[in-house]
């Protein structure tokens, strides 16, 4: 039991670190430009839809890799400077429709470019194969790869953010964008490199996942959900927040799953348990949103000072 | 200033106005024609399934010369875009505006139950080319209702007959948690008598299993059975595979491992089971036939959605010509339909007494084909002349 | 968020306001003789799409008492629509199909529903509210999919349309289109009457300057959430139209994408007029029909004409045809 433990928490780790690839970007656009942007899921279609394109290119995985970065961050600075630019003094509601419609287009875009099939891409030979945690009880290599990616991108992200004089603009931002642009910051500039240093994090997000999860349209449109859910959680424009949101929604997630219906034969028969579990465990994350928020409705870690 | 805005009041109006009459598309047709309305999922993730459907229907049509039952064939194809309330207006269209002799759709089973009453209402056949709910099947069965498919509950018991012929004790099950889902465990338990170690249901379009497999791997089942269409089926055969489960515990699966999924789950599905109807590499002339002309059209291996939108096409061909292409009495088309006069690739095919096919079932495997594309192909036979159990509690003789 | 800033164009200067009203006797008008011309462009299927049409708008517009007058940015407005259909299901399937039985449970279920969550969720703001009302409708969701005595996932069929006073007048597609139509109108012209009266006003100015309203002594948080219970109530009555619309009830009817879609034809129409939302959704829903019909890749027209709209008419069709947010 306790071997099955330590694998589920693994596992809730992992979808935790992929949350937060993705959570990041979002939630530093957000607070900094003070920007919806619903089209960040799409961008971690992107990414694994050019991974894959690459793959087929070049058949080695991590030049792919390397490659779909630079397209997804391309992409980003395509968007960014083409669209985006005009709506950050637009107010939310409008950004909410214009992204909107970009999801709309870039979801039909892919499945008119490569199908409505899914598509796959094999995980590298080096990475492939499981290590044994207890007797009978294997852990894939590319799982601990996620992970292991996902935390040396936090903290290098962490340490960006807090010491570089980059990191130091982009908190002032979070906290008060017209002040730090009235100190004489290129804050065009800053947005632009904050928004597309965040579509190359879901973008990477993306890339991870395509050995592991099929990549389809429309696959950016239920993680965005829960990256909001992570970010909400979190405080908004904390990377902290997003960090620790995300570990949290993954391993409760994930835990919930598993374990819900051992937790609920403490109370009921398993028959019950049975047929009450998976409602449950579907809905759990978003309980605990709830609970969270109705006790602090500003998330875990509100970035003092933000208005609103 | 105020007369601009009534201008662009103006403007507003002729838009709505113009997308009204792209609504109200052209309505032209002659009355011998025969009017069939295809109906499916064409956007989302599970538009592959019925752009299959739609695929194979059209080949039907196409072999038959264009023309089913020797008549002028119009299809009308509709996206019921998965939400039940686009699809009763959509096929109300289909009813009212283009007033087709025929609806084939759709794919999904909640969809089913969505159209069923308005088509079977208006008089008008309904073919299900993949979707076979119980409930029609039983005592709300349908004189104007037919199914090419099977009913759902068969396919998994083809599983549970096998679990159980191989003397497996003790089966893991796995399934999504919707209706489907917990039908498919019960279709599975209704031959399989030994242990069931654990029922989990997971979210509808989960992504990431790994916390389940974790829980099989611990558990040591003698097999795991699993129904987890379309990216869900995708992502648990990558993973089971990665998790090292797949030399070592049996995996048992029903509309998982199969032409629609293959492409993307590759060399990960190699020796994974399922069960269907039929097979790509089943040995028959109409098959063979069947098969090479979908490659040709189309590119890719045909899966049992396809055939099953063939045989929908063939199904009316030969009702329509057996009635001499008398669109109008019902009953002479219906005594047409029953009779199934075609030649199905999966060989032999009735319709029992609630409109669901009598057929043999077989458990199939996952194999590379010697193009290098994927396929299901035949393991053996598990059921003969297979009827579904709720066909007893239908009124119709 | 500045939620509260996601300033819709409200305190707009006194432009000429072109009647916003007449748009809306013309569309009413136009509805009420659309039946007319059914017989001469295709059949009855247009007044069930018509129908539909309004159900939504009827929705969207509960929708922009929240969004326009109370800037609460309600993502989970798709729950009410499911909570009312479900209601009006399960009480046919036990032998209760009554309108006047059904329309008052099923609208109290959607204020019951609109209390209990809106209670925790006007505590918090701007993307916060967003978030936490999204929350509420997932797990109506999941609890409705669960539902296996009512079809889980599979939806339920309803044995027939509600009856009136026992006549089963509503089974004509033409009579159900009018039904309809008068309760699109109904609430139109009650929505109009809330928001003019002092709580539309007090709810307004809560939007505007949050603190200056307190100072005053209102009470944020009651007004907000009576307002979240109103906006409830219909949309539970917009559900109890949807399934006798359909005969049928499934999930489907209340997932995050339809929120989502609510919203949507809300800002298209431009939030805070009332017309302005029935003017977006009726927009969204013929444009998604029209060019759905056009080709099967429609979304790849629709998407970057939501980005040009965008970019053109900032604050949506209200405010590019000069509507002052309200009178």
């Amino acid at each position: 039991m306790s071997g099955l433990f330590i694998v589920q928490l693994l596992n809730g780790l992992q979808l935790g670190v992929l949350l937060f690839l993705i959570a990041a970007g979002l939630t530093l656009v957000f607070g900094v430009m003070n920007f919806i942007n619903l089209a960040h899921g799409v961008q971690y279609m992107l990414g694994a839809y050019l991974a894959v394109m690459f793959y087929g290119y070049t058949g080695h995985f991590l030049v792919a890799v390397l490659l779909a970065l630079v397209a997804t961050l391309l992409f980003g600075l395509l968007l960014e400077t083409v669209i985006f630019r005009r709506l950050y003094a637009r107010d939310h509601l409008d950004q909410l429709l214009a992204t909107f419609g970009i999801i709309l287009f870039l979801n039909e875009a892919v499945k008119t470019v490569w199908g409505a099939a899914p598509l796959s891409l094999p995980i590298p030979e080096l990475l492939s194969g499981s290590v044994p945690l207890a007797p009978g009880l294997n852990y894939p290599v590319y799982r601990f790869a996620i992970i292991g990616s996902g935390f040396v991108v936090g903290a290098a992200l962490y340490a960006v953010v807090n010491h570089t004089r980059i990191g130091m603009l982009i908190r002032a931002g979070a906290h008060n964008a017209p002040m730090v642009s009235a100190l004489g910051v290129d804050i065009g500039r800053l947005f632009m490199l904050v928004f597309a240093f965040g579509a190359m994090l879901a973008g990477f997000a993306g890339i991870m996942v395509a050995p592991v999860f099929s990549v389809e349209p429309g696959m950016g449109d239920s993680v965005l959900i829960l990256a909001f859910v992570v970010i909400v959680i979190g405080g908004i424009g904390s990377i902290r927040g997003a960090f620790f949101g995300a570990l949290l929604v993954g391993v409760i997630d994930t835990l919930g799953r598993s374990f819900m219906v051992d937790l609920l034969r403490i109370g009921v028969s398993t028959g019950q348990a049975r047929a009450v579990a998976p409602a449950l465990s579907s809905m759990l994350i978003y309980v605990i949103m709830a609970v969270i928020l109705a006790m602090r409705p500003e998330g875990l870690f509100p970035v003092k000072g933000r208005q609103g | 200033m105020k007369r601009v805005q009534i201008s662009r009041s103006g403007i507003v109006s002729a838009l709505l106005a113009a997308t009204a009459a792209m609504t109200i598309a052209a309505n032209a047709a002659s009355a011998e024609t025969l009017k069939i309305g295809l109906m499916g999922v064409l956007s989302g993730p599970q538009a592959v399934l019925g752009q299959q459907v739609n695929n194979g229907f059209m080949l039907g049509v196409k072999h038959a010369g264009g023309k089913l039952g020797g008549l002028e064939t119009e299809v009308i194809v509709q996206d019921d875009e998965l939400k039940p309330d686009v699809a009763i207006g959509k096929v109300k269209q289909l009813l009212e505006r283009d007033k087709v002799q025929f609806v084939v759709g759709p794919t999904f089973s909640n969809l089913l139950l969505a159209i069923h009453k308005p088509v079977t209402e208006a008089n008008t056949f309904l073919i299900s080319p993949n979707a076979g709910t119980s409930n029609y099947a039983g005592k709300q069965c349908n004189p104007f209702f037919f199914v090419t498919s099977y009913q759902n509950d068969q396919v998994h018991e083809v599983l549970g007959k096998y679990a159980q012929d191989k003397g497996y004790k003790r089966v893991f099950l796995m399934t999504p948690n919707y209706q489907a889902g917990k039908d498919s465990m019960a279709g599975f338990k209704r031959h399989f008598k030994g242990e069931v170690v654990d029922e989990v249901l997971t979210p509808l379009g989960q992504l990431d299993f790994s916390a389940e497999l974790a829980r099989v791997a611990s558990l040591k089942p003698d097999a795991l059975f699993t129904f987890m269409p379309g990216g869900m089926g995708i992502n648990l055969v990558k993973q089971y595979r990665q998790a090292g489960l797949a030399d070592t515990i049996p995996f048992l699966s029903a509309f998982t491992v199969d032409e629609s999924t293959l492409p993307a789950q590759q060399d990960a599905a190699l020796g994974l089971f399922g069960g269907m109807t039929w097979a790509p590499n089943l040995d028959n002339p109409a098959n063979k036939t069947f098969v090479a002309d979908y490659m040709k059209e189309y590119g890719t291996v045909p899966g049992s959605y396809a055939m099953q939108g063939y045989d929908a096409a063939q199904l009316i061909d030969s009702a329509v010509k057996a009635t001499g292409g008398k669109l109008d009495n019902k009953d002479a088309l219906r005594e047409a339909l029953k009779k199934a006069d075609f030649k199905s690739p999966r060989g032999a095919f009735k319709f029992n007494n609630n409109g669901f096919p009598i057929q043999d079932f077989y458990l199939v495997k996952a194999a590379k084909r010697p193009d290098g594309k994927y396929q299901t192909e035949i393991v053996q036979k598990i059921f003969s002349d297979y009827g579904d159990v709720y066909a007893k509690d239908c009124p119709a003789k | 968020m500045s939620g509260e800033a996601g300033a819709l164009p409200l305190a707009a200067p006194a432009v000429p306001r072109p009647r916003a009203w007449l748009v809306g006797v013309v569309i009413f008008c136009a509805l009420a003789l659309a039946p007319l011309a059914v017989p001469f462009v295709g059949g009855n299927y247009l007044l069930l799409i018509g129908s539909r049409f309004m159900i939504l708008a009827i929705a969207a517009l509960s929708l922009d008492l929240l969004i326009g007058y109370g800037g609460l940015v309600s993502f989970g407005h798709a729950a009410f629509i499911g909570i009312g259909a479900y209601a009006t299901g399960i009480l046919a399937v036990h032998g209760f199909t009554e309108f006047y039985i059904a329309i008052p449970v099923a609208m109290l279920a959607g204020a019951l529903f609109a209390l209990v969550t809106g209670a925790v969720a006007i505590r918090t703001r701007g993307v916060y509210f967003i978030m936490i009302t999204l929350a509420f409708a997932q797990m109506a969701f999941y609890v409705m999919g669960s539902l296996s005595a009512y079809g889980g996932d599979d939806g339920l069929t309803l044995p027939s349309r509600s009856l009136v006073f026992g006549s089963a007048a509503l089974k004509s597609e033409t009579v159900f289109f009018y039904a309809v139509l008068a309760t699109l109108i109904i609430v139109t012209l009650a929505l109009r009457r809330l928001v003019a009266s002092r709580f539309g006003r007090v709810l307004q100015g809560l939007r505007q300057n949050r603190q200056r309203m307190e100072a005053m002594g209102y009470s944020a948080q009651g007004f907000q959430l009576t307002a979240y219970v109103i906006a409830g109530a219909i949309g539970a009555l917009a559900g109890f139209l949807l399934a006798n619309s359909t005969e049928f009830v499934s999930p489907a009817f209340m997932t995050w994408q339809r929120s989502g879609d609510l919203i949507i034809m809300v800002i298209i129409g431009g939030g805070g007029t009332l017309y302005g939302a029935l003017v977006g959704a009726l927009a969204f829903l013929s444009l998604e029909e029209g060019l759905s019909h056009v080709t099967d890749h429609w979304k790849l027209i629709f998407g970057p004409l939501l980005v040009l709209f965008v970019i053109a008419a900032p604050g949506g069709i209200a405010r590019w045809l000069g509507w002052r947010a309200h009178e």
